[in-house]
């Protein structure tokens, strides 16, 4: 096979177009949760009584600290995107780490949270735990609670994976100049992971708990 | 192959819609195919006439006002009349006879108020407003009636209704539209209309056990609906609601929704309230006992017969409005 | 290897510049991975084929001619999922746009050509999974899905044709991501957004419905799946669920899925008019932005699906209404071609051919969907086979006429060789006729009443029926004789030219077949689209010269 031409005039024109493509697939992925988002507006509305019911039985606890890791890590993270740009490699290394350990954290918090639920008998079906006029509506408040945090926590990985990447190749090309686009299209995503947790956590944790 | 019968008047409109509908389609064929074989004669290579395309691009624009409006024009009028009549189509008059009908995988349930029953037939009178209250007990089905051209789609746990008027006497076939799985091509029926004399002897030689509402009765009993629910309107004790709400007058008057909305109580709510699925009333508080979930115990037939009975205990609202499935619930 | 008349361009084309298996498996060459492409659809093509074969076959009887009525279930929902997921939606998107973006856009490659590949992969793996499930077990739910059948009631291989679904939504979306980011950032220098061809124009449109629709079919896939493996109740009325939901989320996508099945037609139907009447496209923004405001409205017209389905006689009236109004710019396409004919020096080679045909069919199907659109009536014939009539007449009359339209058209470019002038006339007008004997008594077994999706009917349907399945016989000719006189051209057909059609696109600028690179030399652009003038009479400009072999 032929060395293939890049189909770029220059560096700068091919992180542009990088950059351009991660902002399109991200609205792709808005309406991916988007749509699972429907769910709540229709269920919380038509079922409000048992969707409050689902909401009083999550852990505000490790729902709250999580928000925190969260947004620490993105954080963390645009502190990378900085390094970057300054061409700082052992920067970039260092956010990238704390960014990912936070991650890493959250999920391991999320697991310990699914498995209590779990053992409470949260997840709906024949077992279901909450009774009463109202289990209906917990059920389908917890149909969608698994749903959005697994596909959630789906793309924590990919992105704590993309992160780990980024950290790998910086660490590899130590001694060539440091390429800020693949940092930043990965804080881009890692961003966007962050803002869905934000629109989640209130609907799982908050709206109706009171 | 003979051609599809007009069996009701909304039949006969329909048909004048599609008429109007063909007669545009086919002037814009014309247009469309005359045009091209025109342009293909007249400019084909080599009886060629030499035109500036210059000029022809200059004057676009006005071309490209003209057909986009008289487009949109045209639509308009078409939707106008189209959604008019679908609208009519699918407000049921009052007084008029409900029947419920029941789809399972793979036949149709017919049961008639004075309790006669059948299965994939479907008996009524002439010239008398018809009623039909759809549910499933599976899967959606759809029933559908093209000589009347009219169908709607039947959803487990829900009523929806569909109402006409026969205005002619003979035997129709329905179907199921909606594909429910490997028996659908088999989930047809007969539809016969009958001279309201013939109806009535119909009715008369069928079977019956026990009009709807009496079996209803007997089944509030048995379940021990009884047991909680006042539904007797002048017996001693008529006004202890301390254990559950008084059925009496409750259907089609205004409660209390899940969400502290106001809801109307109709087919549907009392469908729903019976099996504690979706809108049960959001007083349960109130009350010393609590309704245990009859899903599951009742079949949809029964279900039919208990809201017939619990109708019965609200004389002065028995008039039909308001009667249908009111798709206007649906609206999420 | 074959012959050539030209060895030194062969050579040096991306066609067979390196041989090797290896070679084409890892390529990242958007033309040749336009070509990989071709091959999997077509194969998935005639799959579905055979499907609608056997339905044919079957329905020649009231009884039912052949099948159980579960292999009848099982084959339409096949014939369903594999024509639209493996056939017509990535069809003239994957194989002439992705061939045609970069030579159009004079870029040496798309934005992404490693995305591109995986993409492929995705494709094929996708097509593994749905002809897995559909041919270990099968499935018996229509290619609608709807719940609670497809979640509670049916013994079929719901997950792994879930899966597949699924997974070439992903590979349409990388498609989407790719053109769209193509088209903004590598226009060749002076190829200003109204210098675009309309094929771009129509592709970006698409590319649009790929990224934003396809997310909601994967998210709907996925509580399904969900569903029907927990039983938690998202979609069954018996847990509390509401089945309609289902059907909104389904066809959010699917209806502007529509448009993604007809909007790269509609792009090559321009290219195609405009070349063999050798005019400029009548009209030329309306037709671009016809294209765009039919991706924007066909978002919003869902529910015209749903006329009986139970949902509220308001909306039902809303979608009517807007059903309406995003077939205004169809409306201003059709009149469009026909302005372009007007007054050009029409030639009726087999690309033209099928572009007439497209237009005559396309208009007879989007008629009828008004029939549908209109709400009265739409009670009366939906759920018959009036609308499989209606939409067979757009997909397959419509938007199979214009990929064949494309192929012809293309292929002097993709191939380097021409196909034989007479036999593709011939095929352009049996597909016409065929098609219409096969599709037109349709729409009159709608009107009598014969639902869709019977693998069993009432006899007075039958000469209808017997009809029809004749028609899909000389249909099956139409296809077959292109795909035999396609293969012989590879190996026998003539040399083509550079440009023989005479056509003004920058993909006409560069060798047939164009070299790896795409251009020698990096294309300038200093005219506006068809502008046949600048081509009959070049202007002595010398960077706008062809790199002529
Ligand atoms: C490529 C695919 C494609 C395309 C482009 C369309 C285009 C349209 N479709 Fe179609 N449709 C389908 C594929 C398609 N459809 C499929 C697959 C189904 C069935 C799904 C299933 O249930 O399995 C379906 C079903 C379907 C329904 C639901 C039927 C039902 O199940 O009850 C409706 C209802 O409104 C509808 C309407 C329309 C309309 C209004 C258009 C418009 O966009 C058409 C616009 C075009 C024109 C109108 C023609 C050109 C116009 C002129 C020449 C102007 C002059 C006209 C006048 C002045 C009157 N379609
Ligand atoms: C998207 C593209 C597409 C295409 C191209 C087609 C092509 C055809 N379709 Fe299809 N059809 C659909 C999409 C498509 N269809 C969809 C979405 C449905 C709805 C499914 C559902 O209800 O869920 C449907 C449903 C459908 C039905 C309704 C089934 C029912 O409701 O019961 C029928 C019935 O006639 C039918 C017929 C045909 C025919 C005759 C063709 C013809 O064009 C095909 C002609 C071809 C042949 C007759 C065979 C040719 C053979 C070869 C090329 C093979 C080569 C030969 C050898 C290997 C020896 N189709
Ligand atoms: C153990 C007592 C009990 C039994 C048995 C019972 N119910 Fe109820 N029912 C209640 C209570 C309490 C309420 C009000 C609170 C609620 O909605 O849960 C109620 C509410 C209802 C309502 C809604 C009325 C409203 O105003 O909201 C209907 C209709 C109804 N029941 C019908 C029936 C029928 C029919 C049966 C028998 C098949 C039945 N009930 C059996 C206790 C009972
Ligand atoms: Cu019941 Cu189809
Ligand atoms: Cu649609």
């Amino acid at each position: 096979m032929s060395e293939h031409l890049a189909p770029y005039d220059s560096p700068r024109h091919r992180d542009e177009t990088a950059i351009a493509g991660m902002w399109l697939f991200l609205a792709s992925e808005i309406l991916l949760f988007g749509g699972l988002f429907l769910i709540f507006v229709v269920y919380s509305h038509t079922r409000a009584a048992g969707w409050a019911l689902g909401v009083r039985h999550t852990n505000l606890m490790i729902g709250g600290i999580n928000t925190a890791l969260l947004l620490t890590s993105s954080m963390a993270y645009t502190l990378g995107v900085d390094a970057a740009r300054n061409e700082n490699a052992r920067g970039v290394i260092l956010a990238g780490l704390s960014a990912a350990g936070l991650g890493v954290t959250f999920l391991c918090l999320k697991g310990w949270e699914w498995h209590t639920e779990l053992a409470d008998h949260l997840f709906p079906g024949p077992g279901f735990a909450l009774g009463g006029p109202q289990a209906g509506g917990a059920q389908l408040f917890y149909s969608f609670y698994f749903l959005s945090t697994a596909l959630h926590g789906l793309h924590m990985l990919v992105g704590i994976g993309l992160i780990g990447w980024i950290c790998l190749r910086t660490y590899r090309g130590r001694s060539a100049p440091l390429i800020a686009m693949p940092v930043e299209v990965v804080g881009l995503y890692w961003s966007f992971v962050d803002l869905v947790w934000v629109l989640l956590f209130p609907v799982l944790y908050l709206i109706g708990r009171v | 192959m003979t051609w599809l019968p007009a069996a009701s008047v909304h039949a006969g409109q329909v048909d004048i819609l599609l008429g109007g509908l063909l007669l545009i389609s086919l002037a814009v064929l014309g247009l469309v195919f005359g045009l091209m074989l025109l342009n293909i004669i007249r400019f084909r290579v080599g009886s060629r006439v030499p035109v500036s395309a210059e000029t022809v691009a200059h004057k676009s624009w006005r071309f490209e006002i003209a057909w986009t409006s008289v487009t949109l024009a045209v639509f308009f009028a078409l939707f106008l009349w189209a959604a008019r009549l679908y609208v009519v189509g699918f407000q049921p008059p009052s007084g008029a006879i409900q029947i419920y009908v029941t789809g399972k995988q793979w036949m149709w349930k017919v049961q008639y108020p004075g309790g006669q029953r059948e299965i994939n037939a479907l008996h009524v009178p002439l010239g008398r407003p018809v009623q039909l209250l759809l549910t499933s007990e599976d899967v959606i089905h759809d029933f559908s009636i093209p000589a009347l051209r009219i169908k709607h789609d039947v959803l487990p746990r829900r009523y929806q209704s569909l109402w006409f008027t026969a205005t002619q006497v003979g035997a129709f076939r329905f179907y199921c539209t909606q594909f429910c799985g490997i028996g659908h091509s088999r989930m047809t029926g007969t539809l016969i209309v009958l001279t309201p004399t013939d109806y009535a002897n119909w009715l008369g030689q069928t079977p019956a056990s026990g009009s709807l509402a009496t079996r209803g009765e007997a089944l509030f009993i048995h379940n021990g609906c009884s047991g909680c629910h006042v539904s007797q309107p002048y017996s001693p004790g008529a006004d202890d609601t301390s254990r559950a709400p008084s059925m009496v007058g409750l259907y089609g008057s205004q409660t209390m929704g899940p969400d502290g909305q106001r809801v109307k109580v109709d087919n549907a709510f009392l469908h729903d309230a019976i099996l504690h699925t979706a809108t049960v009333s959001g007083q349960a508080a109130a009350y010393a006992t609590q309704m245990p979930s009859y899903r599951g115990v009742l079949a949809e037939e029964d279900l039919a017969a208990l809201i017939a009975y619990i109708q019965t205990l609200s004389p002065s609202r028995l008039s039909g409005v308001g009667m249908s499935a009111s798709p206007e619930r649906k609206g999420n | 290897m074959a012959p050539t008349s030209d060895p030194q361009t062969m050579q040096r084309s991306y066609l067979w510049q390196d041989g090797t298996l290896r070679s084409w498996l890892l390529t990242t060459d958007h033309k040749r991975i336009a070509l990989l492409y071709m091959a999997s659809i077509t194969a998935f093509f005639v799959l579905g084929s055979l499907g609608a074969a056997l339905i044919r076959l079957h329905l020649i009887s009231p009884t039912g001619a052949i099948l159980s009525d579960e292999t009848y279930s099982r084959m339409f929902t096949m014939h369903g999922i594999v024509m639209v997921w493996l056939f017509l939606v990535p069809s003239i998107p994957v194989t002439l746009g992705n061939f045609l973006v970069p030579l159009m856009l004079g870029a040496p490659d798309l934005a992404f050509p490693r995305l591109n590949l995986i993409s492929w992969y995705l494709f094929v793996m996708a097509g593994a999974l749905v002809v897995y499930g559909l041919f270990r077990g099968g499935l018996e739910t229509g290619w609608t899905f709807y719940t609670p059948l497809s979640t509670d009631y049916t013994q079929g291989r719901v997950l792994p044709v879930v899966a597949g679904v699924f997974l070439s939504g992903f590979s349409s979306i990388a498609t989407g991501v790719n053109f769209i980011i193509s088209i903004h950032q590598l226009r060749a220098p002076g190829l200003t957004w109204y210098r675009l061809p309309l094929m771009l124009w129509a592709l970006y449109a698409t590319s649009v419905i790929f990224v934003l629709a396809t997310p909601v079919l994967s998210i709907t896939l996925v509580l399904l799946a969900f569903e029907h493996v927990f039983h938690v109740g998202v979609f069954d009325p018996a847990l509390g669920g509401d089945p309609l939901l289902f059907q909104h989320l389904f066809w959010f996508y699917s209806h502007p899925a529509v448009y993604i099945m007809i909007l790269p037609g509609m792009g090559v139907v321009s290219e195609v008019v405009s070349t063999f009447c050798h005019k400029p496209v009548f009209g030329y923004r309306f037709v671009a932005w016809s294209s765009i405001s039919i991706a924007a409205i066909g978002f919003l017209v869902w529910g015209h699906h749903m006329f009986v389905a139970g949902t509220s006689l308001y909306a039902a009236v809303v979608f009517s209404m807007l059903s309406f109004l995003v077939s205004v710019p169809s409306a201003i396409k059709v009149f469009n071609w026909l302005g372009t004919m007007h007054g050009g020096a029409i030639r009726l080679d087999a690309p033209m051919l099928y572009a007439l045909g497209f237009i005559g069919l396309f208009t007879v199907g989007g008629l009828t969907g008004l029939f549908l659109a209109s709400l009265a009536s739409d009670v009366h014939l939906t759920q018959t086979y009036f609308v499989v009539a209606h939409f067979h007449y757009i997909m397959v009359g419509g938007m199979v006429s214009a990929y064949f339209a494309g192929l012809h058209y293309w292929w002097p470019k993709i191939t380097g060789r021409m196909y034989p002038e007479m036999w593709g006339r011939t095929a352009a007008a049996l597909l016409f006729f065929g098609f219409n004997l096969t599709f037109f008594p349709q729409f009159l077994l709608g009107y009598e009443g014969m639902p869709r999706r019977y693998a069993t009917y009432p006899a007075q349907f039958q000469v209808l029926n017997v009809l029809s399945s004749a028609g899909a016989s000389i249909l099956a000719l139409a296809y077959i004789l292109p795909l035999i006189y396609f293969i012989w051209s590879l190996f026998r057909g003539a040399r083509a030219t550079a440009n023989p059609w005479q056509a003004t696109g920058l993909e006409w600028r560069t060798s047939s077949p164009p070299p790896t690179e795409n251009f020698i030399e990096p294309p300038v652009v200093t005219h506006d689209a068809y502008d046949y003038a600048a081509l009959d009479h070049p202007a002595p400009a010398p960077q706008a010269e062809p790199p002529h072999v």
